[in-house]
């Protein structure tokens, strides 16, 4: 992408275009992954309305699995994760292991 | 037909403001700024302005708060002072960055410690790097004049920049002076109704304000920046000469006084310019050429025109009612700035004067002046930053 030079910029940093953050792929700041244990997990889909950005994907009504472009880590799915039967569906993995 | 009136700085703008009846005004009292905000607030209350009035908690929720309204799309206007200016610092950078065109009244007072509510420039010089533009003004009648210009040159697309309007706390901001007020339709149509550019209200068009730009286009944006600055001249002079067309006055980058063929000078800001100005007189009366220039515009700062107006001069006085500490006095730096670039200059001195309301008074002029026709014979300066009207 050729970036843009001091004459082509709008006023003030505004941004004119809505719903560029999909540009703009945020998984690289993440230093833990959350995975995803499908046996746990009861379809309350709490992972999906409380993550911060939209890397939970739900299909037909169901969880699927991560997107990880725009995952940071944060770890609010893995928390806010009910589980089944005192066993989370969502745990935290160190990204370097 | 000119209404005259005796009023103080703080009315005569809070009128001004009053005319321009702009949609949201979010302020914190603070000496000796409280007056212009209380006689503003009451026009809030007697239905006489359709402006929102947002009480805030600080100043920097004040700033916090115009900048919300102002990125919304409305014509936003506040007034501070002191340590108030110094609680908005990190917002002023913010609403100059983000080119939202507030208008900000400033009554200067100085900064504490040790703790002072009276008149100095210690407070506006803080925010001299901030992109605001910046107009002086020396006593109610041209703070007045400034406030109305500075809607016009804020808003100028070419423009959008805040501007801040200085005038000296409680010398001008509390004693009355006399004044010509246009009529409420003569503001009303040289302000014009106001123009947003890329407002957030705009709920079809959804933007966002304030993104995190980083190293690969930072630079950029603050080069543009500039280049917006660069334009703020020429547009401060179209304004000033509509302006005159309905009210007679003229002005410009700053008040030359007495200075075509004059052989020493005072530079000065503010309301200690009217002392200077009577002193220069008695010395023109001893047949000594002395002069005045008053800056108006300082920010940006007009240097080319300030060396063009200076160049001729032998010897020159820059009085600062602020000081650098382990620096100059920041009109001095911008003036010698200007002389610099010449290939040869008048001799040039700084003195700090009046801080925490100090008085300036015409022995002070004096002293400088005489001090200027030795320098200007002899070519040779002793002190090149002195404090003056101080007690050993």
């Amino acid at each position: 992408m050729k970036l843009k030079g001091w004459k082509e910029l709008t006023p003030g940093a505004v941004i004119l275009e809505a719903g560029n953050a999909e540009e703009f792929k945020t998984g690289s700041w993440r230093a833990f992954r959350p995975v995803w244990i499908e046996e746990n997990c009861i379809q309350c889909l709490f992972c999906w309305l409380y993550c911060p950005d939209m890397a939970i994907k739900v299909k037909d009504g169901k969880r699927a699995e991560y997107d990880y472009d725009y995952c940071k880590g944060c770890g609010i799915c893995a928390l806010e994760c009910p589980g089944k039967k005192g066993q989370k569906a969502i745990v935290m993995v160190e990204e370097s292991r | 037909m000119a209404r005259v009136l005796a009023v103080s700085g703080n009315e005569a703008v809070a009128e001004a403001l009053r005319q321009i009846n702009p949609d949201v005004c979010a302020a914190y009292p603070i000496t000796p700024q409280t007056e212009l905000m209380q006689r503003f607030s009451s026009f809030v209350s007697d239905g006489k302005v359709d402006t929102e009035l947002i009480l805030v908690e600080s100043e920097h929720s004040a700033m916090s708060a115009c900048i919300g309204a102002s990125a919304a799309g409305g014509r936003v206007a506040t007034a501070t002072s002191s340590q108030g200016l110094a609680l908005m610092w990190e917002m002023l950078y913010i609403a100059a960055g983000l080119r939202l065109p507030i208008i900000m009244p400033v009554v200067n007072r100085a900064l504490s410690a040790p703790l002072n509510i009276h008149c100095d420039h210690t407070d506006a010089m803080g925010a001299r790097d901030s992109g605001w533009i910046q107009l002086w003004s020396e006593n109610a009648q041209e703070a007045y004049d400034n406030t109305i210009q500075a809607f016009r040159i804020a808003e100028h697309m070419d423009i959008r920049l805040p501007v801040i309007i200085c005038m000296d706390g409680f010398i001008i901001g509390h004693s009355i002076q006399r004044i010509e007020y246009l009529e409420d339709s003569e503001v009303k149509n040289f302000v014009g109704e106001y123009k947003a550019l890329n407002p957030i209200l705009d709920i079809d068009n959804p933007k966002s304000y304030g993104p995190l730009i980083l190293p690969d286009l930072f630079h950029e944006y603050k080069r543009a920046q500039h280049e917006v600055t660069t334009n703020v001249k020429r547009v401060v002079l179209e304004v000033a000469e509509e302006f005159e067309k309905i009210s007679g006055r003229k002005y410009g980058f700053f008040d030359a006084y007495r200075l075509e063929d004059a052989e020493i000078a005072i530079v000065i800001l503010n309301s200690a310019a009217g002392t200077s100005k009577d002193v220069i007189d008695e010395f023109r009366d001893r047949g000594i050429k002395a002069g005045l220039l008053k800056p108006r515009l300082f920010r940006p700062f007009p240097y080319e025109e300030v060396a063009d107006a200076l160049k001729h001069l032998r010897a020159i006085c820059v009085l600062d009612r602020s000081d650098s500490f382990g620096g100059y006095g920041p009109l001095f730096l911008e003036v010698s700035s200007a002389l610099c670039q010449l290939e040869s200059r008048p001799k040039i001195i700084n003195k700090i004067y009046g801080l925490g309301g100090r008085d300036y008074l015409p022995q002070h002029a004096e002293q400088v002046l005489e001090e200027l026709i030795e320098i200007a014979k002899t070519e040779k300066i002793s002190i090149i930053k002195e404090y003056i009207g101080v007690r050993e």
